[in-house]
């Protein structure tokens, strides 16, 4: 029962840890983490930015001191080399919006009746360009103006006001409109962590020998498209799309998805285009 | 790909092409509304911004909305815009007569800034070593204004709590003695603002005894105006330099200059 939840556990654990050494900066003075998800200070050193909020101010053709630069240096370099996307899925608050949200499709039957409109996973990598040309044209970080994320995390942290409209609406856009439809399909910021995280090594891999091609793997995956390999070839997931969630790698009965490193030798190396 | 004949190929590219120009006319749309509706968010020109805030429209550009500046204040003076307070969501800002800037020598919030949205250079004089060195009285928040017509002091009626409050008493807020006309024997004690020591860090809107403030801090933006370079003031050495690149020739053309100022006088119908 417990290995079928491990690393939903795991990445609740994180989540909410995260969201509560920042409300504990705010409330209690702690020094763990201060400030927020878009830019905060870890024991009051080590500077962490959001990178694509840094694009967007760019965008709006202005610069940040080099405390912002290295702080945002030190998030791609963690999540691009080494983590993957798992910003989405062990950092990011709204995950657990979302995740309820298609919880809930999956219980009460809305996910029967169909996936919802036709809307493509690349829309998000357009959301990211729209964001940079507004940005551009109005001269302030145009996603940061209006991203759910932050109102969400915001929220938490510094009261929530009005902000909790923006959630529901996510809420209800998963749950009603369109499966997985936020961060699978809109969220730039995720599209902007799949991007810079095509090459990093913590992957989910999948063993082709003991898969009995059950498919329990993709019909849990939020990015069903990052599994092609299934039952087809042993090889690590390639795309930047995959959140490293981990969703499979528990629902798997075969063992047949793990957690490993890209390029570990033992690993057959197949790629997949 | 396995290379198919080329009426497999064309309907493939077609597609993409397609598919790229809908994607774009989308995002043109969407950009579109997304600019019309950051646009009328952008303008609030009333808001208080904590010490060292560069100008708002990169201030807007450049904070990252972390709130580190409203962490560090050690009097909770400085709140975070909430969606629903009708100001940029997640900027800081004073509300004066509630909680206004107590000042801080060490300037906690514009410190802890890490984008460069508050700027401590800009509240920074230099000491006699050269080193700079943080001076809060250089702070420009805003600047106080007095509306006299509320104002009891300017009644008749003794009052100096603005004057009293101010950390910067004397240079800031002073207090002028008038003889009273109306009663004929009783004095004026009126306080006047000084736009050149003033911070706007609003302890004089907090301390004011009216219902609503008759002190109250505004944007300097918005609370002066502007003379002109060519006027000069006798008492000012340097207002005689900022004459230096202004061009000789200024014409007015009106009906009436067209003729010699002379014309005018002894021909004109006076």
């Amino acid at each position: 029962m417990f290995r079928e939840y491990k690393f939903m556990v795991l990445r609740r654990t994180s989540q909410i840890s995260i969201m509560l050494l920042f409300v504990s900066g705010n409330l209690l003075g702690w020094h763990v983490l201060r400030g927020n998800l878009s830019t905060s200070k870890v024991l009051d050193s080590v500077p962490l930015t959001d990178p694509f909020t840094l694009l967007q101010i760019f965008a709006a053709k202005h610069l940040v001191s080099g405390q912002a630069l290295a702080g945002a240096l030190i998030i791609v370099l963690f999540f691009g080399l080494i983590a993957g996307r798992s910003f989405c899925s062990w950092v990011c608050p709204l995950n657990m919006v979302t995740d309820l949200a298609n919880w809930l499709r999956k219980k009460t039957g809305l996910d029967a009746l169909g996936k919802g409109p036709v809307i493509s996973r690349k829309t998000r990598y357009w959301v990211i360009g729209t964001s940079l040309a507004v940005s551009l044209a109005t001269g302030v970080a145009a996603f940061e103006w209006i991203s759910p994320i932050s109102m969400l995390h915001r929220g938490i942290i510094f009261g929530m006001g009005m902000g909790w409209t923006m959630i529901l609406a996510v809420f209800l856009f998963d749950l009603f409109v369109k499966r997985d439809g936020f961060c699978g399909h809109l969220c730039p910021l995720g599209g902007f962590y799949a991007l810079i995280t095509r090459f990093s090594l913590v992957r989910v891999m999948h063993s082709k020998e003991k898969c009995t091609l059950c498919m329990n793997c993709l019909e849990i995956c939020p990015e069903q498209q990052v599994l092609p390999m299934v039952g087809k070839v042993s090889s690590a997931v390639a795309s930047g799309e995959c959140t490293n969630c981990g969703r499979c790698v528990e629902v798997c009965n075969e063992n047949a998805m793990k957690f490993g490193i890209r390029f570990s030798p033992e690993k057959n190396k197949t790629s997949i285009a | 790909m396995v290379s198919g004949d080329k009426e497999e190929k064309m309907p493939e590219r077609r597609k993409f092409l397609f598919d790229m120009v809908r994607g774009l006319g989308a995002a043109t749309v969407g950009g579109l509304a997304w600019t019309d509706m950051l646009d009328g968010k952008k303008t609030f020109a009333t808001i208080l911004r904590p010490p060292g805030a560069v100008v708002e429209q990169e201030f807007l550009a450049k904070c990252t909305k972390c709130g580190l500046c409203v962490e560090a204040c050690p009097y909770k003076a400085l709140l975070l815009a909430k969606p629903g307070d009708e100001r940029p969501v997640g900027t800081p800002y004073f509300q004066m007569r509630e909680n206004p800037c107590r000042m801080c020598r060490d300037i906690p919030c514009a410190v802890s800034c890490p984008t460069g949205a508050l700027l401590p250079s800009l509240v920074s004089d230099s000491d006699e070593q050269g080193k700079s060195r943080l001076d809060v009285n250089l702070t420009k928040i805003g600047l106080a204004l007095i509306d006299r017509e509320t104002c009891i002091a300017y009644w008749g009626i003794q009052c100096d709590a603005c004057y009293r409050a101010c950390p910067l008493i004397d240079k800031a807020v002073t207090v002028e003695y008038t003889k009273n006309e109306r009663t004929g024997k009783h004095a004026m004690l009126a306080p006047v603002v000084h736009s050149d020591h003033c911070t706007g860090c609003g302890i004089c809107e907090h301390a004011c005894v009216t219902k609503k403030a008759s002190i109250f801090v505004l944007p300097r933006e918005l609370a002066m105006g502007e003379s002109s370079d060519r006027y000069i003031r006798g008492w000012d050495d340097a207002d005689e330099e900022r004459m230096q690149g202004l061009p000789e020739e200024t014409t007015t053309r009106t009906p009436r200059s067209e003729k010699s100022p002379l014309d005018y006088l002894n021909k004109g119908d006076l």
